[in-house]
């Protein structure tokens, strides 16, 4: 299987006025076509620097960025994005706001068939009836599902997400998960989701990346084995062994991340 | 009713402030050369109303010329100081130091640099008084952008000019209306300004000149009226173009 996304070496700092502030150092992450990855880590590590990377939004001071098998020199229209705060343009109605990446990409393709296109998303993640609606009337929950149909509307090969849930309650959190698993079962993107809630890294991942702290390398890969064999992902996967298992491996390696040894955080 | 009520209220208040002012003046005993009663000014209207029409419209299109430049200066330069930070640190000092100046003393050095050309001089001031907020809520609005707006769509590779043009122009909308309406007030008061010190000057500032010259105390005070009005017109007139260009900014009434 060919890696959609590859990060090589990838070593980035940021100048600042007390010298350059290292955030990556050596940073190799792998992605498989069609395959979902989670990146968890210790916060201000440099985690949202890796989804602008990606992006093509900026360029890595050594190493390389592979999309598709091209070098990422600037950005491309085969990406989407996803941020924590949903960013939903307030003087568009929710269906011009999802129709918005296809206005950049496909210019010439009919108003019908943009309309058309962001239709089937809505409805996809439940929000039909709420086209004309503006973002404004909308729940918190409900503007981050708007959010999540515009990044793949224009049908991107990766779909990057800098904590899109991070702003939501537990429980519209978890309605959200259980759309993402929807919306990856009709729509072919490779994801990378960056995370700071290890249940959700292992719910939507098919492998976690446990970044170290700053600077950030790949500390540890955990590959996801759901107990779960087909269909949609379901919630109460969640509270088996297996999962916590993962879920224990993962808090013990960020924990090793965080600085601390493990043994001495648990009381 | 709503509606009725909508129109209603300010209209009542208009009335009750003109029956104060009539009552104050009757109480007072005031002639007419302290102090002008409402009852006085109708009489002011009809025998110059064909001077309040020709003053009205002339100080009208010269405000409306002068707001228009500054709506073109002060968005580009606002625009200038919204992309560069450099040009922001360099501008910035000069805007609030030119604001500082009392306009008034500009009216002699405009009338020695263009000799003659009144209506230039009246739009010019107009334009000078009133480009500042509009200058600074536009660099604030599009400086303060926040850095995920412009994602969106640079991962695109979309321009930079496609990026204003769909979102921070629009985006901006509501600071440069709020700007706006602060300006149309400002630009107003230039031009009555330029109308009322500048010798030979035209519009309704020349007509409360010559009252005061022709000690029409009736008149004087019917210009200050007109003025209002006028100012009235010119305030809604922005409150309209922002219900249709920025209506999606008002907040729901809940």
């Amino acid at each position: 299987m060919t890696n959609l996304i590859e990060i090589k070496g990838v070593t980035h700092a940021y100048q600042t006025p007390n010298g350059p502030l290292p955030v990556l150092d050596n940073l190799n992450i792998a992605v498989p076509e069609g395959e979902f990855a989670a990146v968890v880590g210790p916060s201000g590590c440099g985690k949202s620097t890796l989804t602008r990377l990606i992006a093509g939004l900026m360029k890595p001071d050594t190493g390389e960025v592979w999309l598709h098998g091209e070098r990422v020199k600037s950005p491309r229209k085969t990406v989407g994005m996803a941020f924590q705060n949903p960013v939903l343009l307030e003087w568009r109605s929710i269906l011009d706001n999802v129709i918005l990446p296809l206005e950049i990409v496909a210019p010439s393709m009919p108003r019908k068939q943009r309309e058309a296109r962001a239709e089937e998303l809505l409805a996809l993640v439940g929000l039909q009836g709420f086209e004309s609606k503006r973002p404004s009337e909308l729940s918190g929950g409900m503007r981050q599902r708007a959010s999540l149909c515009r990044s793949i509307v224009h049908k991107p090969d990766v779909l990057i997400m800098d904590e899109p849930f991070g702003a939501l309650d537990a429980f519209t959190r978890e309605d959200l998960w259980q759309t993402m698993h929807a919306l990856r079962a009709s729509e072919p993107f490779t994801a990378v989701l960056i995370t700071h809630d290890l249940r959700e890294s292992v719910y939507l991942g098919d492998q976690v990346f446990v970044l170290s702290g700053r600077p950030a390398r790949t500390q540890y890969v955990l590959d996801v084995h759901y107990p779960q064999a087909e269909g949609l992902r379901k919630l109460e996967g969640l509270y088996t062994p297996e999962c916590a298992q993962m879920l224990a491996t993962l808090r013990e390696q960020i924990q090793i991340a965080q600085g601390r040894h493990p043994e001495q955080a648990v009381h | 009713m709503k509606t009725f009520q909508k129109i209603a209220v300010p209209i009542v208040a208009i009335a009750l402030f003109l029956a104060v002012w009539e009552f104050l003046v009757w109480v007072n005993g005031w002639p007419n050369y302290v102090m002008a009663s409402p009852s006085d000014l109708p009489e002011a209207y009809i025998r110059f109303w064909n001077l309040f029409v020709s003053g009205g419209w002339q100080t009208l299109w010269r405000t409306v010329a002068g707001l228009g430049l500054a709506v073109l200066f002060g968005t580009a330069l606002g625009m200038v100081m919204g992309f560069s930070r450099v040009a922001r640190d360099a501008l910035y000092p000069l805007l609030v130091g030119f604001n500082a100046i009392p306009k008034a003393t500009l009216v002699p050095v405009l009338a020695l640099l263009f000799i003659g050309q009144h209506n230039f001089n009246t739009v010019l001031m107009a334009f000078l008084i009133s480009f500042f907020p509009i200058a600074v809520s536009v660099g604030i609005g599009l400086s303060t952008l926040e850095p995920e707006y412009r994602d969106i769509l640079r991962s695109l590779g979309a321009s930079r000019f496609t990026i204003f043009r769909k979102i921070a122009l629009p985006k901006t909308l509501p600071e440069f209306f709020g700007a706006l309406k602060v300006s149309v007030t400002l630009a107003f008061i230039g031009t009555n300004l330029v109308e009322i010190i500048s010798p030979h000057g035209r519009g309704l500032g020349a007509l409360f000149l010559s009252g005061q010259t022709n000690s029409n105390y009736p008149l004087m005070f019917a210009v200050l009226i007109a003025l209002a009005v006028l100012g009235i017109v010119l305030y809604y007139a922005v409150v309209a173009l922002e219900k249709i260009f920025a209506g999606w900014a008002e907040r729901p009434h809940g």
